[in-house]
């Protein structure tokens, strides 16, 4: 043991192996909706839809857990994605006027973290093409394409341009067949000359290939003229001089008929027959949402079905002046009529229909809808057409996501009641029938465990995602609004409406029917979700949030009509002097109210002032809850329903923490979720709700302030913290633990906080039935009914007075001490409780370890002072080895303002690695940054998109999946070395990385990361003679090893959950 | 007041430091023993060691302990120099000096650490006249030219000094660089400056590039910088406390900045070249490595007048010694430490130990002694926060003992 002591940094080569096999950086998948996504495509043979987006990025969906990601090489929105069908390839229309070719390939298998990975399929781009100029005349916009087709033949590219010209691009070698391009002189000439009128045509908006007969296209002119074209002959087959402006073009599936969809709000319907050159009227031409002037349809599909009359289903075509506003996309046969009404934009849709040639019908099963925010699919065969749970691509943000927090290794009791109490929420409202784009197979692993991932939403809600595999799930929403009386009716839980009675029975016209989930208004800004926390093993949950509400629920699988028990608890204790300017506290609703299945509300605690909560620990084994705001703190006992400990945390000058909620990192998290607010508002119009939050007079504070120091701009002062900085009071962090705080043979329950201005109060708890009895020593306890005690233990003001990130206590061995109920019901190892404790405090400067019971330094990383960043996040992580099975260490994992990681072994301190991960100016994704116990982690890169990250060599989720492809020999490229992208390793996050504008990952090496400083600098500050990583020995493992070797399962798993106190990873 | 004394105090080093010189040529001719006369609460003993193998400090003063039969006392121990000045014995260093002092006799003078602390220093001895016997020892008349006036003033010992800057490591700076030390703890001044983005002038071997570089921006008057004179306006911020903050933002090294404040150092480009300190040469070292934080001997420059008078005059050197910068980094490391784990404070409450022995209360809990026992919310133990901020004064008044 002794040889791993006093050594330096970074010079043991034993060492940086076992860190190769610890730690690796990987970002994996992304989850949630994409980012203003832009076209949409699908692959009717392979069962694959691809969507791409403003950003440049392609991703193609199929089955849950079958996802590729390919990025284009300029961050340009893609316009059009067209498949090849069948063929794994994929053709994306950029803005910048090119046109990419992509190609599914198989990668080898690589090597990560000294182990093998199975190769996955990627998608790859393989060419590019751009549409040469007119010569003589650049960048002329008369070459830019409008629209692409591409024949069934699958080697012909049809593109159709501004100019009206429609060019013809052979696929197997990207070069423009030049004899075939159809320029608008010709298709003019045989024009009448009453139509001509010496105007042109107008750019091509439509190019339908001819159901039944190859070689025959439709191209549609803006101006309304619609041609059908023979390939082989080169000659117009018919002429249908439309006169109102076109917008879109679809066939019947016979090919006897075609739909065109005008400018006007109306869809016409042209017969094709031969031999008659020239139509003059479509067979019916119907402005469905007349006579008042209507917008554009812009997109019409006719879908045939064997049980009568066609499925037409078309977007827009709203009347102007009254519903101009709205998203609409309509479905119609026979006498049904929907108008769907989404909250955003429609981007595009698309319906999965039978395609064999040989069948007579459509017979369309589903219509997969676009939209700005979200994808809704309807399953256009059940009655009604319901809308249809999808499995992937949730929207996160149909409420802005204000909080999240991991649970990992779910036990399965929890997990089939959630599941079932999710399945009792929407049963009702959404159709059974099986996802219909379920193409490619998943051969990633069913994941060993189940993981939770709790997100809480400015609408007061929290919702349950299954988070163990590739496709983020939602398994169950919980609404904290019915606990409170809001401005609407307590009862309306923000639900599907599409089911609601009042909706279906309004006499309107247009039929409405609100689809889709994305609501990004909330009734009341004070019901947002502040702080989660999450007791797997008795199911009780602690939410917490804006207005200082605290409510711990429980979860039941009965309904239950019952009142919540209220108590209010003053965290100003008569501190004289202050008074409340922000918002009122919600009122409670004090009759019972209905709860369905779930998580059902108990106890609703409110902190006075109502000032958001900003830190919470749930102890479900002492029945324990503490929370914080930016005035203190307080401890309630859930079980007796009292309080049991408030203690205020102001300091007397600070004045701005009685201006309103939130710290200032919570105002600029807010402030930012403003932004991101008001960009949505200006995109979902209509809607013009004004969203009045108490935050603005802080940032009216905040610009004067700014205003102040405009004289020099980018000034900085040089100032140590002083005890009265504003807002010092605020608790950053919360923990319980049953450690050694009054001596060292008396172990017991504490509670510890930590404030802004790097105090830290520790508590020592009297808990009827738990600890050493000291009750009884006491001969106190017998008197009055038992009850729970606080007395204040230790306070420690840290020097460097930095905010207190983070707070847990350690045992004997150093590893952090299990959660609730682990040590009780041998779910977990025991804490070493015969060696002393020490407890690891990470401020946003330093990190450090004090011993117990007698506080004195240890260790500490003074990360701030050396390298200029400040400490966002902290947890403390357990990473398995991938070389031995058995071998896991326990690191503590910093996320810094910079928004890179730095990993440190515990206790010694000392820097193992670090990463870069998230772009230093992505504020809001370092904020939402979440880590699970085994080594990954999520933090949102849009409002809608969560990137999962991975800092483990072994515990990792990627996609791997596999498609079948019927492909041709692949097309060699006689093209311009257009080649692979950069990056072929699979993880298509790097690529999407640059999507996002997040700075190129650079490899990071694991050699110590501060092996590179001048060896003066005074970085050698971590305790020599403490034990350091090296001593976590084999035999200690072994140990493990021993005592539970039957479930090596539950091995895994336990040690990934043992012994971290709550509240350090919550968000 | 203080002002005054560190001037008479750095003049009375340097002079010191010149008569030393004169000493090191007369030594040689004595004899190589060193008389011993040390005193301790009213008892002296005498005794002599060989001069050319004084052993180290800790030697020292386990033989002055065995020798005064005082085994168990924490003691200080000073050293009458030819001045008549007590002077401190705690490092080799002094221990070295003060032997190199002796004419032959060394009188050493031993207290216990835990008396009221001896003001070592100039006038000293006068203070201790009788007791000590030591008449006329004291020349008022002294070499110096400065300090007649001036007669009087006490001087602490060392550690009551407030060092609050200096410019350190001059010896392996280049000469247009100067990196300065400012001591945060114990003032109640504001550091008092400002820093801001820039570009800076960079030879790089591809021509001159321009590179974004941090400058101090600004001076607040009054504020420990200003009050220096050893950072100016525009000066390039080329290291925090060791650290190059190349490639650094502004926010960054405003971040270590800040970390760093309680003892800061930074490296600057002075944006005026002209007082810039000059190398004078590393011979004349008569002294030690010792220098920068415990301040005892004069190898940096400890400054708390204002601006002026040091920026007109170059700044001279007194010392350079090589080995000094390593030292001088674990010194920091230590300070450091120091200072961060006194600092944080650590406050026990009495109502944890009610079932424990009470006579081991520390101060604090003396302070909230009467705090009933909690029970409920209503009582629940919680510090009023002037308490808190006598508390903290207190800290301070420690710290600015011990740094």
């Amino acid at each position: 043991m002794m040889k791993f002591r006093f050594r330096r940094q970074g010079t043991d080569p034993q060492r940086e192996k076992i860190k190769q096999e610890l730690f690796a950086f990987n970002k994996t998948v992304e989850h949630g909706f994409p980012h203003q996504p832009s076209a949409l495509a699908y692959d009717p043979e392979l069962q694959l839809m691809a969507i791409g987006t403003k950003a440049g990025a392609v991703k193609v969906y199929g089955a849950p857990g079958v996802e590729f990601t390919g990025l284009h090489q300029d961050t340009t929105a893609v316009i059009q994605i067209h498949f090849l069908p069948g063929q794994g390839r994929l053709l994306s229309l950029l803005d910048d006027n090119t046109i990419h070719l992509w190609e599914l390939t198989t990668t080898a298998p690589r090597q990560v973290g000294g182990v093998k990975r199975d190769g996955g399929v990627i998608l790859q781009e393989v060419g590019s093409y751009s549409l040469p100029g007119r010569p003589g005349i650049e960048s002329c916009s008369t070459t830019r394409v409008t629209v692409l087709l591409l024949l069934r033949s699958c080697d012909l590219l049809c593109i159709g341009t501004e100019g009206g010209g429609v060019f013809f691009l052979d696929l197997l070698n990207l070069t423009l067949n030049d004899s075939q391009t159809l320029l608008q002189d010709q298709v003019t000439q045989s024009l009448p000359e009453d139509y001509r009128c010496g105007k042109s045509l107008g750019p091509v908006e439509s190019l339908q290939e001819h159901p039944r007969q190859a070689g025959k296209m439709l191209i549609g002119y803006s101006r309304g003229l619609v041609v059908l074209w023979d390939l082989s002959s080169r000659q117009t087959d018919q002429l249908f001089l439309g006169k109102q402006q076109l917008e879109s073009l679809v066939w019947e599936s016979s090919g006897n008929l075609f739909v065109s969809s005008h400018s006007d709000g109306g869809y016409s319907v042209w017969a094709v027959a031969d031999g008659s050159s020239n139509t003059q009227q479509p067979v019916s031409s119907t402005i469905p949402y007349g006579p008042f002037p209507c917008k554009a349809i812009n997109k019409i599909l006719w879908r045939t079905t064997e049980t009568g009359s066609p499925v037409l289903l078309y977007s827009g075509g709203m009347p102007r002046a009254s519903y101009g506003d709205r998203h609409c996309l309509t479905i119609q046969q026979d006498k049904d009529h929907v108008t769907l009404d989404f909250t955003s934009r429609v981007i595009d849709f698309f319906t999965v229909h039978n395609v064999e040639q040989h069948k007579e019908f459509d017979d369309p099963s589903a219509l997969v809808v676009l939209l700005e925010e979200e994808l809704v699919v309807i399953d256009l065969q059940t009655p009604g057409w319901p809308s249809m749970p999808t499995p992937y691509l949730a929207p996160l943000h149909s409420s802005a996501i204000t909080c999240s927090c991991h649970i990992t290794s779910v036990p399965p009791k929890l997990w089939e009641r959630l599941v079932s109490a999710g399945k009792a929420q929407q049963g009702h409202e959404h159709t059974s029938r099986s996802w219909p784009i379920c193409g490619g197979k998943n051969l990633a692993p069913p994941p060993k465990q189940q993981e939770l991932l709790l997100t809480g939403h400015e609408d007061g809600t929290v919702r349950f995602w299954d988070a163990s595999g590739i496709a983020l799930t939602p398994l169950y929403k919980l609404s904290t609004a019915n606990v409170f009386h809001t401005d609407c009716d307590p009862c309306d839980e923000p639900r599907d409406p599409s089911d609601d009675p009042d909706m279906q029975q309004e006499e309107e016209w247009p039929p409405f029917k609100k689809v889709g989930c994305f609501d990004p208004y909330s009734d009341d800004p004070r019901l947002g979700i502040q702080k989660i926390s999450l007791c797997k093993y008795s199911n009780k949950l602690l939410v917490a949030g804006t207005a200082g509400q605290v409510i711990v629920l429980g979860l039941s699988d009965e309904c239950s009509d019952h009142t919540v028990d209220v108590s209010v608890v003053d965290l100003l204790q008569d501190r004289e002097g202050f008074t409340w300017k922000g918002h009122d506290r919600l009122e409670p609703r004090l009759k019972p109210a209905p709860f369905p299945p779930g998580f059902q509300p108990q106890v609703l605690v409110q902190c006075m002032p109502p000032a958001s909560v900003t830190a919470v620990a749930l102890h479900a084994e002492w029945n324990l809850i503490a929370f914080g705001t930016s005035h203190g703190f307080g401890l309630f006992d859930y079980h007796r329903r009292n309080a049991v400990l408030a203690r205020c945390t102001l300091h007397p000058n600070d004045s701005l923490a009685m201006e309103g909620p939130l710290s200032r990192v919570k105002s600029l998290k807010k402030s930012l979720r403003q932004s991101f607010r008001r960009i949505r508002k200006s995109r979902v119009s209509g809607k013009k709700r004004t969203i009045t939050t108490p935050t603005s007079k802080v940032q009216e504070a905040n610009a004067a302030l700014a205003e102040h120091e405009e004289m020099a701009p980018i000034q900085r002062r040089i100032e140590p913290r002083s005890a009265d900085d504003s807002l010092s009071g605020v608790v950053r962090c919360l923990c319980f633990a049953d450690t050694f705080l009054r001596d060292g043979t008396h172990h017991g329950p504490t509670l510890w906080a930590g404030t802004n201005s790097g105090s830290v109060y520790a508590y020592a708890l009297e808990v009827p039935g738990v600890g050493s009895g000291r009750g009884a020593e006491r001969g106190v306890a017998g008197e009055t009914a038992p009850c729970v005690e606080a007395v204040l233990g230790k306070e420690i003001q840290l020097m460097h007075r930095a905010p207190v990130v983070s707070i847990s206590v350690l045992d004997g061995r150093a590893k952090p001490l299990p959660d609730p109920y682990e040590a009780s019901q041998d779910l977990s190892i025991a804490p070493d409780m015969s060696n002393p404790h020490s407890v690891l405090i990470a401020s946003e400067e330093q990190l450090k370890v004090f011993s117990l019971p007698k506080v004195s330094a240890k260790t500490k990383f003074k990360l701030t002072a050396h390298e200029g960043c400040r400490v966002r996040k902290v947890a403390l992580v357990s990473f398995s080895s991938t070389a031995q099975e058995d071998y896991n260490e326990y690191t503590l994992v910093c996320l810094t303002n910079m928004g890179d990681m730095h990993l440190f072994n515990i206790p010694g301190l000392r820097p193992q690695v670090r990463y870069d991960c998230i772009r230093k100016e992505d504020i809001s994704g370092i904020a939402s940054c979440v880590f699970t116990r085994n080594g990954q982690g999520f933090y949102l890169i849009s409002p809608s998109e969560y990137e999962r990250f991975s800092l483990s060599a072994k515990v990792f989720t990627e996609p791997l999946c596999s498609v079948t492809l019927e492909r041709l020999s692949r097309p060699t490229l006689a093209s311009d070395g257009m080649t692979a992208p950069p990056q072929a390793n699979g993880t298509h996050k790097n690529q999407t990385g640059q999507a996002e504008g997040r700075a190129e990952e650079t490899p990071s090496s694991l050699s110590s990361p501060l092996s590179d400083t001048p060896l003066d600098s005074p970085l050698s500050c971590a305790d020599v003679t403490l034990e350091s990583t090296g001593e976590l020995t084999v035999e200690d493992v072994r140990d493990f090893l021993t005592t539970v070797d039957e479930e090596e399962n539950n091995l895994k798993n336990i040690q990934e959950e043992e012994g971290r106190p709550a509240g350090i990873l919550i968000n | 007041m203080i002002l005054a004394a560190v001037l008479q105090f750095v003049t009375q080093t340097e002079r010191r430091m010149s008569r030393q010189l004169q000493q090191q040529i007369s030594f040689k001719a004595l004899d190589g023993v060193v008389e011993v006369k040390s005193k301790f609460e009213a008892e002296y003993r005498r005794f002599a060691f060989k001069r050319n193998c004084p052993g180290g400090f800790q030697e020292f003063y386990t033989l002055l302990q065995t020798i005064h039969r005082i085994p168990e006392v924490d003691m200080l121990l000073g050293y009458a120099d030819d001045h008549g000045d007590l002077l401190p014995i705690n490092n080799d260093d002094n221990f070295n000096k003060a032997i190199s002092s002796a004419n032959p006799l060394l009188r050493i003078i031993i207290t216990r650490k835990e008396d009221e602390p001896v003001g070592f220093g100039t006038n000293s001895l006068q203070r201790h006249k009788k007791g000590l016997g030591l008449t006329g020892l004291r020349n008022a008349g002294s070499l110096s030219s400065h300090s007649k006036s001036k007669i009087g003033l006490m001087i602490g010992r060392p550690q009551n000094f407030r060092q609050i800057s200096s410019i350190i490591d001059v010896d392996i700076l280049p000469e247009t660089h100067r990196r300065v030390r400012l001591h945060k703890h114990g003032t109640h001044k504001p550091l008092g400056f400002y820093i801001r983005d820039g570009a800076s002038m960079r030879v790089t071997p591809y021509g001159v590039e321009k590179v974004p570089g941090v400058y101090i921006s600004r001076l607040v008057r009054g504020g420990l910088a200003e009050s220096t004179g050893l950072l100016g306006v525009n000066d390039e911020i080329l290291e925090v406390n060791g650290i190059d903050v190349t490639g650094k933002s502004l926010d960054q090294v405003t971040d270590m900045m800040v970390a760093n404040s309680h003892n800061l150092i930074v490296t600057v480009k002075p944006a005026n070249q002209r007082n810039n300190v000059m190398h004078r040469g590393s011979k004349n070292t008569g002294n030690s490595g010792s220098f920068g934080s415990n301040g005892s001997t004069g190898s940096a420059l400890s400054h708390d007048s204002t601006g002026p008078a040091s920026q007109s005059t170059p700044i001279t050197a007194s010392n350079s010694i090589v080995e000094g910068d390593s030292d001088e980094e674990n010194d920091d490391d230590d300070d450091d430490d120091d200072d961060d784990d006194d600092g944080d404070l650590i406050l026990e409450s009495d109502c944890l130990m009610f079932y424990q022995n009470h006579n081991n209360m520390n101060f604090t809990s003396e302070r909230l002694g009467n705090t009933p026992v909690v029970r409920n919310l209503q009582q629940s133990v919680s510090m009023p926060e002037y308490m808190a901020a006598n508390l903290r004064a207190h800290q301070n008044g420690h710290q600015s003992q011990t740094a």
